[in-house]
């Protein structure tokens, strides 16, 4: 069977800054996969490569066959397959949680109202926040945001999902309440894609785990040979320094994950 | 004969606006007009110009086009009228421009008896509607692009990355949302257009200014008439004001800021 995503020779610069260099993966169809690395190793560009949000220097990027940065596809078409969901949110701040969910199926599947409508509403149950679906995202609380925000790339019914630092922006006792919601999509077979921090739960879900460091796909491979025996002296220097952290962390019992915590990046004007 | 005059205490003469109220009356009902159908003209006009501005596109030969066809022209057009005098810009528009294309002998638009008769019955409404749209659109699509940029750009990734096209993504996410900031603004140039509309009574349109104008002359009194359309014009503003606040109001709900 043909990868669900296919990311052949990739490089990507801003200016005179090489961000992502060389890099070549797959992921298959069904796979649940996690980028993970230190803050500025390309995890988000290499990510946002995958669904044409950045344009590729060189190199292509094939999802499900259809090439990403070429000039004659319907980048379009391929996103309404493709799901994202974004560290901050980015919820339609002037509709309401079920709005969110509507939008896009009504305008690009051609569902009415009515089957637009029970669709979303089902996604927001699956989610757990069927009770907020009149709720404009400002009343949501940011784990609450984070599910709304997942149902709303589901609504469009993906054959991949992306995940971009999906719990970074949230206060620590959020996290659990979004992993929880991407872990079961994880159990239903969903394709996923995930730059994430949470090492318990790459650990714990992903079916394979790649290392990316300076741009540069340092090691991969399934999840528990990543963090029981890592090939690379980099990889290694990078779990022993995330897990020192994660055990201060948790001394204090605030983080059960071993959360890698990078520095908070300026709240945006949408939140 | 004169009426008797009605004196006001001790020196508004009264009487003067009683026999001009007709007068008064219809200019107006041509103020708030030609306002109204600038309000609505120069809106879209400033928001095909705000768009124009932010043209842009990936591949190397239409960004070329973008910048060149649209967003050259629009910024020059906005630099144009903003950066010369509305008074100016009616003359010019009335005794240059619209000569050109509606003339008696040789209109690039329009020619002989027809446009002897437009030029004659509404010749300053012509102008006076162009001009004023004209300038509120260089002013109206600052706002549009000022509220368009101010939106965080995760909204339009979000839209896109749900398939949605450019186009939808502005006009369901992106637009909607820049309109509610864009209302304060958009009222005050509302306002700044409505007061503005006055200058355009110095091509003989017969809008408030123009009535006090007339009636000025006949009598040689200043105080009752300008007074009297200071008033209408502050009520006007006012009304105004107070209409812009209840769409705030009514329109702001879920925005977080």
């Amino acid at each position: 069977m043909d990868a669900a995503i296919r990311v052949e020779a990739l490089s990507k610069r801003f200016g005179a800054l090489e961000v992502l260099h060389d890099v070549s993966c797959q992921v298959a169809e069904g796979e649940v996969v996690c980028i993970i690395g230190p803050s500025g190793s390309g995890k988000s560009t290499l990510l946002r490569c995958m669904n044409g949000l950045e344009e590729a220097t060189s190199g292509r990027v094939l999802v499900h066959g259809v090439p990403v940065h070429d000039r004659e596809t319907d980048l379009d078409a391929m996103r309404r397959d493709v799901g994202m969901v974004f560290q901050r949110f980015n919820l339609f701040p002037h509709k309401t949680a079920l709005e969110n969910l509507v939008l896009a199926p009504r305008l690009l599947r051609g569902l009415t109202p009515g089957a637009a409508r029970v669709r979303a509403e089902a996604l927001l149950d699956k989610v757990g926040v069927l009770d907020k679906r009149d709720v404009h995202p400002n009343r949501l609380s940011g784990g609450q945001q984070q599910r709304v925000a997942i149902a709303r790339a589901l609504a469009m019914q993906p054959r991949v999902m992306l995940f971009d630092e999906p719990t970074s922006s949230l206060d620590p006792e959020m996290v659990d309440e979004v992993l929880a919601v991407m872990q079961q999509l994880a159990e239903e077979g969903m394709t996923m894609v995930v730059v994430t921090h949470e090492m318990g739960f790459a650990r714990r879900v992903a079916h394979r785990v790649l290392f990316l460091d300076q741009g540069r796909l340092v090691e991969q491979g399934p999840a528990a040979a990543f963090f029981d025996a890592p090939r690379e002296a980099r990889t290694r220097r990078f779990l022993s320094s995330v897990r020192e952290r994660g055990s201060e962390l948790g001394a204090r019992g605030s983080d059960p994950h071993g959360r890698a915590v990078d520095p908070p990046e300026p709240r945006s004007t949408s939140e | 004969m004169d009426p008797t005059p009605i004196v006001w205490f001790g020196w508004f003469r009264a009487d003067i606006i009683q026999e001009y109220a007709p007068l008064f009356w219809s200019g107006l009902r041509m103020t708030v007009g030609v306002t109204a159908v600038c309000i609505v003209q120069g809106t879209l006009l400033g928001l095909a110009l705000g768009l124009m501005r932010l043209a842009d596109a990936r591949a190397p030969l239409p960004k070329l086009l973008c910048r060149v066809l649209l967003r050259w022209p629009a910024t020059v057009y906005v630099s144009f009228f903003r950066g010369t005098p509305l008074f100016v810009q009616i003359l010019l528009m009335h005794f240059a421009v619209v000569p050109l294309f509606v003339n008696p002998v040789d209109g690039w638009l329009l020619s002989g008896e027809a446009a002897r008769d437009l030029r004659q019955d509404y010749g300053a409404v012509l102008t006076g509607i162009v001009s004023l749209t004209l300038n509120a659109g260089a002013y109206i699509s600052e706002i549009f692009r000022a509220g368009i940029q101010s939106i965080d750009r995760g909204q339009m990734e979000a839209a896109r990355s749900l398939g949605l096209s450019y186009r939808q993504a502005m006009a369901h996410v992106v637009l909607p949302q820049a309109f509610r900031r864009m209302l304060p603004p958009l009222g005050n140039n509302a306002i700044a257009l409505l007061k503005d509309s006055s200058l355009v009574s110095a091509i003989g349109l017969a809008e408030l200014a123009y009535a006090a104008r007339t009636v000025a002359g006949a009598y040689s009194r200043y105080w009752e008439p300008y007074l009297t359309i200071s008033v209408m014009y502050w009520m006007l503003t006012l009304l105004l004001a107070w209409g812009v606040r209840h769409l705030e109001v009514r329109h702001g709900r879920g925005d977080s800021r």
